[in-house]
């Protein structure tokens, strides 16, 4: 018997005016790190979107660690994370009131989220920001306190949506160390990028997605392999999957 | 074409954002509305100078005027000057800490002046023809019956509406010396609020104090005032005999103002800048705040929610500027009250439309802010609460909002009219729910900070909101006289929401 899925995706569609998701099958192992990459309007977000209960799927099934999570959206929320590109915190509150609000909102106990939240706001360098109120924190700022707000309820499965978009070098590598951590701690990330280095080093699979379709999947090697050109690249091996999937359609 | 970067083209430049921003505003950001909010214009238009002809026609025909008559046109003119004053403020806040193009601007190889000098007049500008839009057909009606000795009225607005925009560059700036850009944002927000209301509360407060009723003509006609007032030839009548047709005071009162606003681009336009990269600056630096609460409070998700909402609601200056303005409308009637307390209760069934009605305003943009004005809607959509819990609790902390400001009013008046406590309750409670329900059926997803054009999304809640206030307070006002007639407006209510109901957006 394999390791345990975190994520299993079985046909998903989902059409806005034309297909965004088109029978899209993916599984993710339990305590993976899954990079998705594609094309702008590939399909990624959209996925990720239903996968975390923010969009309805056409039609297709999605299971998150066994939990069906359309038939069930709020058990699979329980056990999950998701961190978008935009960071979603209130302007209003602290960083420490925004981690007791989603911890509340998680139903974490409170003595336990406190002690997480505090970890967490050292960690992630906010400490001396912690009992500011958001408005006006920096791009990186707020990511962090959104990351933080992600974790804070030690989810089992971290869903990001290019959420290195926008960071420095210090705060980029800050939030990479907190998710390696959290891998190494036994939970799954999946991300989507547009940084192909970052995929290249952090990940342990890698799915290219074209057209709401996955048309590649696996190693660093495994798609040089499926490229035919060893020892390019992951940019190269990149647009050389895109292109022969544009072609082929 | 005017040569860019001169005082023409930043003039042409602004005014172009200001009609596509209005017009924006019109149509909700869909063009395919011209033809119709055009057509809706005309026909309201119409409709407004026909009411203006019944309300104002009659006086048309005043004679050489008295101290009395330069009294009541003087005292309404300032109560539209209060507005005036109060929206310039608006602006001018604005200006400073909302426009997008700042950086665009300052970072230009152009004068900071010249761009800030076309700014405060551009606000001059709109500041006027909103005044003269709203004051068109009662001018219009004036001079219908009146003659062409009316049209004086549109040079007063023009320099009101001047005068209105120099003095509140004047006070921003003199707040900005005063208390820095961080507190400004804030006070001058609630300065502008408590203006636009305090010229109509204080006529309404010395009107009652005066006669026990809330007619703000009763106390401009009263003996107390025009013993107060100047003698007929002072130069405070100009602005009054310009409306009534006095030319050289006309000319006098553009001129002053002309020159007024003249001088406060003069000596405000180059500090501008300056105040406004201060204004920016506090935006970059996150403001620090005492250590008030260190440790999580256990709660469940729905109480959570409940408290975030009322967290956000609490620390939101705009939004408290804005209830501000609502408690003050409801001090005319709590001071109706505290006189009648110990005389007869009968004038106190007055108060029940007051609160019904300030209850629904209230609730409709607490409302709006709980369930469409979500800043983090992703994290709410991902969180293991059902959408049903979600809205409960924000619904619930509008509830608790609303309940909070107006239990006070309710209680002090259940000594003194038991009944008219009870009316009052229960058309709270009704007008809450109306608006809260109004706000469900057409939520939308927005920030937080459009709080301001939360009116542009849909015309139909708007209006409907404002219909259900009105419907409920005038079934208070019946039901609080003691008559069974109450439950035909609260019929008429009751089907004006059912109709909403019917054609607002459906929900999935």
């Amino acid at each position: 018997m394999g390791p345990p899925l975190a994520l299993e995706i079985h046909d998903l569609v989902k059409s806005f005016d034309r297909p965004a998701v088109d029978g899209l099958d993916l599984v993710v192992r339990a305590g993976e790190f899954y990079t998705l990459l594609g094309p702008n309007g590939a399909g990624k977000t959209t996925t990720l979107r239903m996968v975390t209960g923010l969009l309805r799927p056409d039609s297709g099934s999605i299971s998150v660690f066994g939990i069906d999570a359309l038939a069930d959206p709020t058990a699979a929320k329980r056990i999950m994370a998701w961190l978008s590109d935009e960071p979603m915190i209130y302007d209003k509150l602290t960083p420490f009131e925004y981690l007791e609000f989603v911890a509340g909102l998680w139903g974490v106990d409170a003595t336990m989220a406190e002690a997480r939240a505090r970890e967490l706001i050292d960690w992630l360098g906010l400490a001396p920001h912690a009992h500011d109120r958001c408005e006006g924190f920096s791009k990186g700022m707020r990511q962090k306190v959104a990351l933080a707000g992600a974790l804070v309820h030690d989810p089992r499965l971290i869903i990001l949506d290019e959420p290195l978009t926008g960071l420095d070098a210090g705060a980029a590598r800050q939030v990479k160390t907190v998710l390696r951590e959290r891998v190494s701690a036994g939970s799954t990330v999946i991300m989507t990028t547009h940084i192909l280095e970052v995929a290249e080093r952090m990940a342990d699979r890698i799915g290219v997605i074209a057209g709401g379709r996955l048309i590649a999947e696996g190693t660093l090697e495994d798609l040089r392999r499926q490229t035919g050109r060893s020892g390019t690249t992951l940019e190269d091996t990149f647009l050389a999957l895109v292109a022969q999937q544009s072609a082929a359609a | 074409m005017s040569s860019a970067g001169s005082l023409a083209w930043f003039a042409q430049h602004e005014c172009r954002l200001a009609w596509r921003d209005w017009l924006s505003m019109m149509t909700a950001g869909r063009r395919r509305r011209v033809r119709t909010v055009a057509v809706a214009l005309v026909l309201f238009a119409a409709f407004m100078h026909l009411i203006a002809l019944g309300m104002v026609g009659r006086y048309a025909q005043v004679g050489t005027p008295d101290k009395l008559i330069l009294v009541v046109v003087t005292g309404s003119a300032l109560l539209s000057w209060a507005l005036m004053l109060s929206q310039a403020m608006e602006s001018v806040t604005r200006a400073f800490y909302a426009r997008a193009d700042l950086d665009l601007i300052l970072s230009s190889p152009v004068a900071a002046r010249r761009v800030f000098s076309v700014r405060i007049a551009a606000m001059a500008l709109s500041t006027i023809v909103m005044a003269m839009l709203l004051a068109a057909p009662f001018i219009n009606a004036l001079i219908l019956r009146g003659g062409w000795r009316w049209l004086g009225a549109y040079g007063v607005v023009a320099a009101m509406g001047a005068t209105a925009t120099a003095l509140a560059v004047g006070l921003t700036v003199a707040l900005f010396h005063a208390i820095g850009p961080r507190r400004t944002r804030l006070i001058a927000q609630i300065v502008a609020a408590v203006i636009g209301a305090i010229f109509v509360i204080g006529l309404q407060a010395g009107a009652i104090l005066s006669y026990g009723t809330l007619s703000r003509v009763a106390f401009l006609e009263s003996d107390a005032v025009a013993a107060l007032a100047p003698a007929v030839d002072s130069v405070a009548w100009w602005p009054a005999r310009a409306i009534l047709g006095d030319v050289g005071a006309l000319l006098g009162v553009l001129a002053s103002s002309l020159a007024l606003l003249a001088g406060a681009i003069l000596a405000f336009a180059p500090r501008f800048a300056h105040h406004a990269i201060a204004a920016a600056s506090i935006a970059q630096s996150p403001a620090r705040r005492r250590r008030d609460r260190a440790r999580f409070r256990a709660a469940a998700p729905a109480a959570t929610l409940r408290r975030k909402e009322w967290a956000l609601l609490r620390r939101d200056p705009w939004l408290l500027s804005q209830t501000l303005m609502q408690v003050l409308y409801l001090l005319p009637p709590a001071l109706l009250l505290w006189r009648n307390f110990s005389g007869g209760a009968n004038s106190l069934v007055l108060l029940s439309p007051v609160l019904i009605m300030a209850a629904g305003q209230l609730a409709g943009g607490l409302a709006w802010l709980a369930i469409s004005g979500e800043d983090a809607p992703d994290l709410i959509a991902s969180a293991p609460v059902s959408a049903r819990q979600v809205l409960r609790a924000k619904i619930e902390a509008v509830l608790g909002g609303i309940a909070l400001a107006f239990a006070p009013f309710v209680l002090a008046l259940a000594f003194a009219a038991p009944f008219g406590a009870f009316v009052s309750a229960l058309g709270i409670v009704a007008a809450t729910a109306s608006a809260t329900a109004i706000q469900l059926w057409f939520r939308s997803q927005a920030k937080r900070s459009h709080f301001r054009r939360r009116q542009t999304s849909s015309r139909v809640a708007t209006f409907a909101e404002a219909l259900s206030s009105i419907g409920w307070a005038a079934t208070g006002a019946v039901a609080a006289a003691g008559s069974w007639l109450a439950l035909v407006p609260g019929l008429f209510t009751l089907a004006i929401l059912a109709g909403v109901r019917l054609i607002s957006p459906t929900r999935n």
